[in-house]
């Protein structure tokens, strides 16, 4: 797919197999009497199974861009389709919903609950679906299991590597089976070989089926993804395709498909 | 599931700060033990009280003879023949004539006499009735018989003691048969009555009425015996008293007729007597009295306990902003994870619920040590400071603590009433975070 057509989406709702876009989305703060437009006019979209690394430098907007597509924000002007419904005009119990049902998030500082298990911290969103999950406590351990953590079940985050606290968040971004992965420089706070370990993890995922999108500034970890989206003062600069190989890691294909 | 699993989820983020959450509960700990051991006091001198006035007759109507002031007294003779008051023996023929609602009626005089037995001798309280005296007024004869209407009409030189009389009159001896004497006049011994805790205040007096040295003689006796003049040494100066009843007790069938009954007797008297040298009591207005103290004093007593709950309240406020400010980072991931603002509340609210819930039950708990704690008390005065506790007026020395259930549940349930007004404001500062900032926060 050439990137132009990317970058100018048609109007109106997505067709059925973007997961999520944006449209014409813009984001003004204002910041000591002074407008700052951290987006300004961004147009994505983001189809089933698409792996996307947004970069750019500190303050091109990366960082809104993320909480706009995880509706922890809301765009100033244009709209945001997830998953069929414009989420751009939805009130905050609505989008506190759709965060805990349509996605999952990875955070760089992990961002576990220290008080809580490994299990317990896996199984935090599934205590905000409405209607409850079936089979939630079978759904973490299986999730444990396939992020390697099925022995330290009862472990609290302080007793768990930098890794394996990004792997207990990797389960727990997958636990409500989410439509779009976000993930928050996932490796930033890990060194190069527990990094690649994650990304492993995370290009396993997508091989599988899952959306992924990503924010970093790590040229090398960019290059798992399928597309790098660069940012420059709250634009679009450039959409780039990557072309490489991504060999399946056997196991994982079969209980991470999305459902 | 989903109750126990907020419960468990409180408790477990109260276990991680120990000490802070121990404070907090002891704060409310300690107002709602206070709420239930002084509603338990209040209600144990209350019913003290009461049981007192009850045992006055709640339909019983009083009428007693007072002193007037002296200018004003029925003397119409010359100042050597002394005042002359009181009810008359005419009094009491026509209120039992006039009232039909009055069922019994009984007569009674009382004058202060010596009584002695050999070199035993007390400072007693003559009291000359009828046998109907007995029944009324619930003294049980513990030995012998009370007076009988034959006493009556013979005019016999019989007594019955107080329990306490007897056993200071004859340490040793058996009195039944033996003979004490009263004035210049021996009386023969045929009863002892049983054990009598001290009644409530009647005609005015703040004392109790005490029965420890009453005797009882018959009252056609006394009329011939002592008479109805009689000489009291009042300041060092004789005075010449004519009084022919010392009280009518009055009892009336209906309970419902006896403020009307009383009223008419009033009116009946007042036609009689151009002073006022009576008085009427109605202990069912005594105990419509107290029942309004009570509420008085209740009401008191939950606006003291209402404060000190206050203060735990704020406390527990004080300590969940603590709390939210130093979990302001699990707010945000909880919030990212999907929780709506409603359900940060809760999640908070519940915290609070489970800190100030666990000070009412532990409340409720050191609550029902209030009978035991004041027994102990109680005891350590009484064996360590004799003086102290011989000072302490009987009300407070036979203090019965008695626990009111509605004081138990109204502790328990303000307590976590308490939990959820002041947890409101930090969970609701909780929600209100930005979620994006919550998750910088560190």
């Amino acid at each position: 797919m050439p990137p132009q057509q990317a970058l100018t989406p048609s109007a109106g709702p997505p067709p059925r197999d973007v997961v999520a876009a944006i449209r014409g989305v813009s984001k003004v703060y204002s910041l000591g009497g002074h407008e700052v437009k951290a987006l300004d006019n961004v147009s994505i979209d983001f189809r089933q199974g698409d792996y996307v690394a947004i970069m750019g430098s500190s303050g091109s907007g990366k960082s809104t861009l993320l909480n706009v597509l995880g509706c922890l924000d809301r765009p100033t002007t244009g709209q945001y389709y997830l998953a069929g419904q414009d989420v751009a005009v939805m009130d905050d119990e609505t989008l506190s919903r759709i965060r805990g049902r349509y996605l999952g998030f990875i955070f760089q500082s992990y961002n576990l609950i220290q008080q809580l298990s490994v299990v317990e911290n896996i199984e935090v969103p599934l205590s905000y679906q409405r209607p409850p999950m079936p089979g939630g406590r079978e759904r973490c351990l299986k999730l444990a299991e396939l992020v390697g953590l099925s022995k330290r079940l009862g472990h609290r985050p302080t007793e768990l590597s930098g890794g394996q606290q990004q792997r207990v968040a990797i389960a727990r971004a997958l636990v409500n089976n989410p439509h779009v992965i976000l993930a928050d420089e996932p490796t930033g706070n890990l060194d190069t070989a527990t990094s690649h370990e994650i990304m492993d993890l995370l290009d396993a995922l997508n091989k599988a089926g899952r959306t992924i999108v990503m924010v970093t500034h790590e040229n090398d970890i960019a290059q798992r993804a399928r597309r790098i989206v660069r940012l420059r003062d709250g634009r679009i600069e450039s959409v780039a395709e990557v072309h490489r190989e991504v060999l399946p890691v056997a196991g994982l294909t079969s209980s991470v498909k999305p459902g | 599931m989903k109750f126990l699993q907020q419960l468990r989820l409180g408790f477990r983020s109260l276990l991680l700060h120990k000490l802070r959450s121990a404070l907090a509960v002891l704060g409310i700990l300690i107002g709602v033990t206070a709420v239930i051991w002084l509603v338990a006091m209040g209600e144990g001198v209350s019913y003290q009280a009461q049981q007192q006035i009850k045992d006055l007759g709640a339909t019983s109507i009083i009428v007693r003879s007072i002193k007037p002031a002296e200018e004003s007294s029925r003397s119409d003779s010359n100042a050597r023949m002394g005042i002359s008051y009181g009810l008359l023996r005419e009094d009491f023929e026509r209120i039992i004539t006039n009232v039909p609602t009055i069922g019994r009626a009984v007569p009674m005089r009382e004058i202060s006499r010596e009584v002695r037995h050999r070199e035993q001798f007390i400072d007693g309280m003559v009291i000359a009735c009828t046998p109907e005296y007995f029944g009324m007024n619930r003294l049980k004869i513990a030995r012998g018989r009370a007076i009988s209407a034959v006493d009556m009409t013979s005019y016999a030189n019989v007594v019955v003691l107080a329990h306490e009389a007897a056993v200071k009159l004859f340490p040793i001896e058996d009195p039944l048969g033996r003979a004490v004497q009263i004035g210049q006049e021996f009386y023969v011994i045929i009863g002892v009555a049983a054990e009598r805790s001290a009644a409530a205040a009647i005609g005015g007096s703040l004392d109790a009425r005490q029965y420890d040295r009453d005797v009882y003689i018959p009252l056609t006796t006394f009329r011939v015996r002592i008479g109805d003049r009689v000489f009291t040494s009042r300041a060092g100066s004789f005075q010449l008293e004519t009084v022919e009843l010392t009280q009518i007790t009055a009892i009336v069938d209906d309970m419902k007729e006896v403020d009307s009954t009383a009223d008419i007797i009033r009116v009946l008297l007042q036609r009689y007597h151009k002073v006022v040298d009576y008085a009427i009591v109605v202990p069912k207005e005594l105990l419509e009295q107290a029942e309004t103290m009570r509420a008085m004093f209740n009401v008191l007593l939950l606006l003291i306990a209402g404060i000190s709950l206050l203060v735990g309240g704020i406390g527990i406020m004080n300590i969940m902003l603590a709390t939210v400010t130093e979990r302001t980072r699990e707010i945000g991931i909880r919030r990212a994870l999907g929780a709506t603002k409603g359900e940060i509340v809760q999640q908070f609210l519940w915290e609070t619920v489970v800190l100030s819930g666990t000070g009412g039950l532990l409340g409720v708990l050191f609550g029902f040590l209030c009978g035991p704690t004041v027994n102990a008390v109680r005891f350590a005065v009484r064996t360590s400071l004799p003086e102290v506790w011989a000072a302490l007026p009987p009300n407070i020395r036979n203090l019965e603590p008695r626990l009111a259930p509605w004081s138990i549940i109204a502790a328990f349930a303000i307590s976590v009433g308490v939990g959820i007004v002041f947890g409101i404001y930090p969970a609701r500062r909780a929600a209100n975070m930005d979620p994006i900032e919550a998750l910088r926060h560190e």
